[in-house]
């Protein structure tokens, strides 16, 4: 059980500091133009941020307790190869109907 | 591009993720329920963050009972990587006024985060005024669904059954939202890098292998574009 005292405190904290950390840039240097190393650094920071989030929930999941599942595996695969060849919302139909494919089968077994 | 087309644009570019914002904000409102917290706190959690992974990480630690701190400095840390969105989106927004910066500021969430920076360097063509309109339009429907998901997640709570395995939505939303950022070998490199080196440090306390991980990456796809275009010129 969660307390009171301890969510409240932690939801404002996590507010406001999630919003500094967005406001940051946008907001101290709002009218500055960055310099050109900055640029070319910026250019990375999607594919780098994505994998890393990506990967431990991919080879840990939660839902097994943290051992690999060769099901999310194969599924995380179908939904990349979809997502590097079709479109966004096939890598996410990919994605998920892959798991729920296998999974079904499993049960079938 | 007028202001209208631009946000109406944003509007459509984005719609896509409603498919992803809707498991997982439902999976967030369910989650919530789950670990004990009452509507008003998952709703007041969704609406005042916005920020979907560092909630999870958030609540996972208090649920396990980790002091305050620990919780809030893992959740920051997830979150850091919105310092880098916030720097990436200077050059396209950072005209706007103060207010609107902040009101940007509070609605950056990666999906729209992605798509509009995707589109800004696609159309250089585009006027400071339409960018500011795009954003908004990637936000209109994706923040609604988010506050939605949320409230409809902590009303049904356990009604969802085990077999939809929703967790999944979160890794496979990140994955649709890298692909089409992988656009030249010195992306890929970043991607893999990245990948690599937050399992790798995955042991880092607080969660702070992802920005770590980040860093490197980030550093390591710059540098390989640096390294191609002077062996190109040799």
């Amino acid at each position: 059980m969660i307390s009171d005292a301890a969510f409240w405190t932690l939801t404002a904290a996590l507010a406001v500091g999630t919003f500094l950390i967005r406001f940051s840039f946008l907001g101290i240097f709002g009218r500055r133009t960055l310099p050109p190393w900055a640029l070319l650094h910026l250019k990375y920071v999607g594919v780098a941020v994505f994998p890393a989030l990506v990967a431990p929930l991919v080879l840990w999941p939660e839902a097994t307790g943290g051992s690999p599942d060769p099901a999310r595996l194969i599924a995380a695969l179908a939904a990349l190869i979809a997502g590097l060849r079709v479109s966004v919302v096939a890598a996410i139909v990919a994605g998920m109907g892959t798991l729920y494919l296998i999974e079904a089968a499993a049960r079938l077994l | 591009m007028t202001e209208a087309q631009a946000f109406r644009k944003g509007a459509l570019d984005c719609a896509p993720f409603i498919l992803i914002v809707v498991p997982f904000s439902l999976l967030f409102g369910v989650v919530a329920r789950d670990a004990g917290l009452d509507l008003l706190q998952a709703m007041a959690m969704s609406v005042l963050v916005i920020a979907g992974a560092s909630q999870f990480t958030a609540l996972a630690l208090l649920e396990d009972h980790a002091p305050v701190f620990v919780a809030l400095l893992a959740a920051l840390a997830v979150n850091l990587r919105m310092a880098m969105y916030s720097a990436a989106l200077v050059p396209y927004l950072g005209h706007a006024r103060l207010g609107v910066r902040a009101l940007m500021a509070y609605l950056m969430v990666d999906q729209a985060f992605a798509v509009a920076v995707r589109t800004y360097e696609a159309e250089p063509a585009m006027t400071p005024a339409a960018r500011v309109a795009y954003y908004f339009g990637c936000m209109v429907l994706i923040c609604p669904f988010w506050y939605g998901g949320t409230l409809t997640g902590a009303l049904v709570g356990q009604a969802i059954p085990a077999e939809f395995s929703l967790d999944f939505a979160v890794p496979v939303c990140f994955i649709a939202l890298t692909a089409p950022l992988i656009r030249s070998l010195p992306h890929a490199v970043a991607a893999l890098v990245s990948a690599l080196a937050a399992l790798a440090l995955a042991w880092l306390p607080w969660s702070l292998g992802l920005p770590v991980a980040a860093l490197v990456a980030m550093i390591t796809g710059a540098q390989t574009e640096r390294l191609l275009l002077k062996r190109r010129r040799a």
